[in-house]
């Protein structure tokens, strides 16, 4: 058994009638790949029916496709080639069953996109073009199906070629090669038709040896986002799948968005002969941690130099399937990755149709097999990815009552996200810029802010204490003097959020929301910072300039770092 | 990962979403090799643990061995198994001399209903692939039925990116299905691998053996030598002749299956 070999999804999509499960019945039974039984039964079939024999029958295996001759949902089936695997996802070509064709494309790394010679392009056509780009399917042959149709025409062929070329280009999917067929004679599927000389390229069967498979994930960044966590004996394990990356014994994780970090205790196994010290991804694995946090299914393991997005707020490229229309302001459920959250459109900003790539700006809904470009907003914050950076985290579904009804790729961080970084616990909170970086900027000739990435830290998060032109002790205090509240950072995590008026004398710094360190060294200190800070609320704001003078040092925790120019001023830093 | 690395994950993964989702759930276990494949599976994906029951809807015509089989299998891998049998039908006389679909309505369909009903599950784990015949090639991983165990596949839900369906209206149950996406090779490739046991009938004794098992009466034996997985495999790798063949109730009309498994067949 030849177990190493390569699988292949490819889905064949194209408007209704043009052939898509005509070209997979001749290539199943072109290249055998069919039991016995399965030819005899379309023949009996179509000789109850009355009809001539229809390779499409070895798909639509429904009474009611085959009675009424089309696709109702998708089927998958599986064929080999001396080079590898295929799983070849046939699709409706029918408006109405568009959700079906989704779910058949969605699996998909590959695709053909059939077109009728005779036809030429068609609404769906271009729509299922357009679901291809959005479900990242870059890789796609056009074939132009029913050449028998138009004389095996070179020059029609060419006007297709060019007008589909025109539609795909303007959504970013680039064809690899356009390839003339007539399935029902079987020309150019398993071998180069004679009907067709002035066809360079290769026939289908050999085609789809050249599609190159993505490359592995196991190089990306680590996430592992947490689907069960298991307590049926003394081990604590943390079940999932790792989505992408590679995860070793040992490895510093951090759990967002709750912010913690830990190490990797064990990687669990049951069979002996599963025992590894290395995980990455595509495995379903389970693993213990060193320190026993609350998990819960959702939070997103990875390694703590490489976080994914955390915000309750992004902007996305949707499909809209549901029966009602999607609507601004109605709560829906998300599901991106494990995680669940509730979430309303904030906006919708552009509906789009797919089929002429007509814009309709601010519009205040999306119908049924529209494509839309929204702003979600979800009632807490979650982890993702840009789509483009990952696939797995940055796709996600929405919800209506019990169904499915809407795909979606995340394209970016939405302008109206949070802008300060803040501590917070219940109503307390502290808004901080003491993790923003100061440069002096050569080329500018002048001191440059950089604020840090916005986000709210809760009790228990690890918190930023080193940055690059800034860096804290593991335990201090910061001190609001406005709204006299002190935010307790011990093991460089936010312990505690307290009242000032409770706080007394303690022998570890203290800073103000900026970062200045607070010039108290001894217990009068702390007791003359105390009057002066009560002296301060009752005067005016022009005296604090002096107070600040007397007891900030904002360069001790600090330093200015040159850089040359502003460009590469976007800071990273790890939460 | 290789090939069959790649199904096991993705079975897995299926078996924990619907651990996780369905308070109460429950795998069919027909004795099978795809079954007991399954079984295998749930107990990688839980550590060894299975936290669900296993049912077996008994209809009385079962081979001999494959009953003897089940119950020494239930005390090894230490699980809890249900075991139900239409009563009423059979003290009725229900047989396949009634009619074959007649018989498999009664005795598995209506059986695997009221074990449903009597245990209001809301998931079960069936082992369905895509490749055994038309209408499992159609269908979803989390397949939804209504109160009657009705499927109506004309109008199935999306389900894209392992996004399953979880949100259904009460009394209905979804049908979990982790190894959908293997084929009838991929199964004893993996049986090889893991040295998973399977009851005996699967291996040939004076030159028959059964491809695919079932009750005794319906259930057809294929001439082979094979004795070992691995002769099993070379065996399939020239046949020609499809998996069910053997198997009388999918004969009996061109879409006896799909009627079968509208009304919530396996």
């Amino acid at each position: 058994m030849d177990i190493a070999r390569e699988v292949l999804n490819i889905v064949v999509v194209g408007h209704v009638d043009h052939g898509k499960s005509t070209v997979i019945g001749r290539l199943l039974y072109d290249t055998k790949s069919l039991p016995e039984g399965a030819i005899d039964r379309v023949k009996k079939i179509a000789k109850e029916k009355g009809k001539p024999f229809e390779y499409a029958y070895l798909l639509d295996a429904f009474e009611e496709e085959q009675k009424q001759g089309i696709t109702i949902d998708t089927t998958q089936l599986q064929f080999r080639t001396d080079k590898r695997d295929y799983v070849i996802i046939d699709a409706p070509g029918h408006k109405e069953f568009l959700k079906n064709m989704i779910s058949g494309a969605a699996s998909a790394e590959a695709a053909l996109l059939i077109i009728d010679a005779n036809e030429g392009i068609q609404e769906q056509s271009k729509r299922h073009g357009y679901i291809l780009s959005l479900l990242g399917i870059q890789k796609a042959y056009v074939l132009v199906n029913k050449m028998d149709l138009i004389q095996y025409s070179e020059e029609k062929f060419n006007n297709i070629k060019q007008e589909m070329n025109e539609f795909l280009h303007s959504l970013h999917v680039y064809p690899l090669k356009y390839i003339p067929v007539s399935a029902f004679h079987g020309e150019n599927i398993t071998a180069l038709s004679d009907k067709m000389p002035w066809y360079k390229g290769e026939p289908v069967l050999e085609a789809i040896d050249l599609f190159e498979k993505d490359k592995g994930l196991e190089g990306k960044p680590l996430r592992f986002p947490i689907q069960d966590v298991y307590k049926f004996d003394n081990r604590r394990i943390i079940a999932g799948r790792i989505e992408a990356g590679t995860l070793k014994t040992g490895d510093e994780i951090l759990i967002s968005p709750s912010n913690k970090v830990t190490k990797v205790k064990s990687i669990e196994y049951w069979v002996e002969k599963d025992k590894t010290e290395s995980i990455s991804a595509g495995m379903s694995v389970g693993i213990t941690v060193e320190d026993e946090f609350f998990n819960q299914r959702g939070e997103f393991i990875s390694h703590t130099y490489d976080a994914p997005i955390t915000a309750d707020t992004f902007k996305a490229s949707l499909f809209w399937m549901g029966k009602n229309d999607l609507v601004k302001n109605k709560e829906y459920k998300l599901k991106l990755a494990t995680q669940e959250v509730e979430c309303e459109i904030y906006a919708i900003n552009k509906v789009i149709d797919a089929t002429t790539l007509e814009n309709l700006e601010n519009a205040s809904q999306a119908k049924t097999n529209d494509v839309a470009e929204v702003t979600i907003k979800t009632k807490r914050e979650i982890c993702f990815d840009e789509f483009k950076n990952n696939q797995n985290t940055g796709r996600f579904v929405i919800v209506d009552g019990y169904d499915v009804c809407g795909g979606g790729i995340v394209t970016g961080l939405a302008q109206e996200r949070q802008s300060v970084s803040k501590f917070s616990k219940q109503d307390d909170e502290i808004v901080v810029k003491c993790f923003d970086e100061y440069y002096y900027v050569l080329s500018e000739g002048g001191i440059k802010k950089v604020e840090g990435v916005p986000h709210s830290f809760n009790i228990g998060d690890v918190i930023p204490s080193t940055g690059v032109t800034y860096e804290y002790p593991a335990d201090f205090n910061v001190v609001d003097i406005k709204k006299r509240l002190v935010a307790k950072i011990r093991k460089s995590k936010l312990q505690d959020i307290t009242s000032f008026d409770e706080c007394s004398y303690e022998s570890i710094p203290s800073i103000d929301p900026q970062g200045a360190f607070i010039k108290i060294h001894s217990a009068e200190d702390f007791t003359k910072f105390a009057i002066d800070l009560a002296k301060l609320q009752q005067s005016e704001n022009s005296k604090i300039a002096a107070f600040a003078n007397e007891w900030f040092d904002f360069m001790k925790f600090r330093q200015i770092r040159y850089l040359n120019e502003t460009k590469s001023l976007e800071i990273e830093y790890q939460i | 990962m290789d090939h069959l690395d790649r199904l096991e994950a993705q079975s897995i993964f299926i078996l924990r979403e619907a651990y996780k989702k369905f308070g109460k759930l429950g795998m069919l276990w027909s004795i099978g090799k795809d079954s007991t494949v399954m079984l295998w599976l749930a107990k990688k994906a839980f550590f060894g643990h299975c936290p669900f029951p296993f049912i077996h809807v008994d209809t009385t015509h079962k081979i001999p061995e494959m009953i003897a089989f089940r119950d020494r299998m239930a005390k090894e891998y230490n699980i809890e198994l249900i075991v139900h049998k239409n009563q009423e039908a059979l003290d009725a006389g229900m047989g396949p001399d009634k009619g074959r679909l007649v018989c498999c309505k009664a005795l598995k369909t209506d059986g695997l209903q009221q074990v449903v009903t009597k245990y209001e599950f809301e998931g079960l784990i069936l082992g369905i692939r895509r490749d055994e015949e038309g209408s499992r090639s159609k269908e979803r991983v989390f397949s939804e039925r209504n109160k009657d165990s009705e499927w109506d596949y004309t109008n199935q839900a999306p389900e894209l990116w392992d996004q399953f369906k979880t949100d259904f209206p009460k009394g209905n149950h979804i049908r979990v299905h982790p190894i959908l996406h293997w084929n009838e090779m991929d199964i004893w490739a993996y049986i090889e691998r893991e040295k998973i046991e399977l009851v005996d009938l699967y291996f040939a004794k004076n030159g028959k053996r059964y491809r695919s098992l079932g009750c005794a009466p319906c259930t057809g034996q294929i001439d082979s030598n094979a004795v070992t997985v691995a002769q099993i495999i070379e065996e399939l790798k020239n046949t020609k002749v499809g998996e069910r063949a053997g198997r009388a109730q999918d004969q009996e009309d061109s879409y006896a299956m799909q009627k079968l498994r509208k009304d919530g067949y396996m």
